[in-house]
């Protein structure tokens, strides 16, 4: 198992890089799951605890807790929003699109002309595709966004979904050569 | 979709965010919900089974871990199963949807610095045989609460 490859390095950025993939990936659903943990990885359950403590504490976590599915919860409908928005009034009014409990993502991206224009992406998830373009005009309305040129792309099919995996160690190139140690 | 039943319905509300970090968290968060631990856990699993929640565990910040993007390509219709089913096969894929538009497949794409990723990049378009957008996050506006689900 790749993780084995963490055992005795000793080193704190190695037993942090480990958490870092097994957090990503999901504790073990167990009575004590960083003692686990520390059992795959050799060392303590307090210095488990320490380090996802250290990584929460930096703030590189959106969340850490129950990663639920839209989808199955019976929010059919996810549409990415992507508006092209005046560089300079971008934080303006991402911040007020970011604002609503319906959205769940809100990013400045680069445009790529000619190809693509937009520069602001919104993450709405409704009960169905109303919803969804009821929860824009609310947002265009509000925001005062009328007259900015915007789309919604629905999603169809999810060809794949799962935590990234953030380790080279973790992955095979597509030669089949596995690339763990 | 199923009923919920209300210790599910608080599971999956209200732990988004914070899990404990305790020997064991799970029998806290039993504590809060006045129920034992065991049933906590059997439920999680089960709704894990299910595929409704994908773990109890971390969801990063694009771009704190490594290097990421969001990448879309246009891709005709009669070949997007199969140039999708190219692209998941890379490691440093995760999420890789179908979008009703012109550009019609769009995927994150995640490695473990810049240089890494912009060489995957290359590697997907070679491999599929068409452009893609690199569109990295520049800017997030957005405080995540944890998405509110409403029963009714």
């Amino acid at each position: 198992m790749r993780v084995r490859s963490f055992i005795g390095t000793g080193s704190d950025s190695s037993l942090e890089a480990a958490l870092i993939e097994i957090i990503s990936k999901g504790l073990p659903l167990v009575e004590r799951p960083y003692a686990q943990i520390a059992e795959r990885l050799g060392c303590s359950e307090a210095e488990v605890i320490q380090g996802i403590d250290a990584i929460v504490a930096r703030g590189d976590l959106k969340r850490y807790g129950v990663v639920v599915r839209h989808r199955k919860l019976g929010y059919r409908a996810n549409g990415m929003v992507v508006w092209d928005i005046p560089d300079n009034r971008v934080a303006e009014i991402g911040h007020c699109i970011g604002q609503y409990a319906f959205v769940t993502l809100c990013y400045q991206r680069p445009r790529r002309l000619p190809d693509w224009r937009y520069n602001l992406f919104s993450m709405i998830h409704g009960k169905d595709r109303d919803e969804v373009v009821d929860q824009v005009a609310h947002i265009v309305h509000h925001c005062g966004l009328q007259g900015i040129e915007h789309e919604i792309l629905f999603s169809n099919r999810c060809f794949k979904q799962r935590g990234a995996s953030y380790l080279r160690g973790a992955q095979t190139d597509r030669s089949g050569r596995a690339q763990s140690e | 979709m199923r009923e919920f039943s209300t210790l599910e319905q608080r599971l999956l509300n209200d732990f988004q965010h914070g899990l404990p970090l305790t020997p064991r968290p799970f029998a806290d968060i039993a504590r809060q919900l006045g129920v034992y631990e065991t049933t906590v856990l059997e439920t999680l699993q089960r709704l894990h089974t299910e595929g409704v929640i994908s773990r109890v565990g971390a969801v990063f910040h694009p771009n704190r871990i490594g290097a990421s993007t969001l990448a879309a390509m246009a891709v005709p219709e009669a070949e997007l199963e199969a140039v999708a089913d190219k692209i998941s096969r890379f490691a440093e894929v995760n999420h890789n949807y179908e979008r009703e538009h012109e550009f019609n497949l769009w995927f994150v794409v995640v490695a473990e610095d810049e240089d890494r990723l912009q060489q995957v990049l290359r590697e997907i378009e070679d491999c599929c045989g068409y452009p893609l957008l690199d569109l990295p996050l520049e800017n997030e506006f957005f405080i995540d609460l944890g998405f509110d689900l409403k029963w009714t």
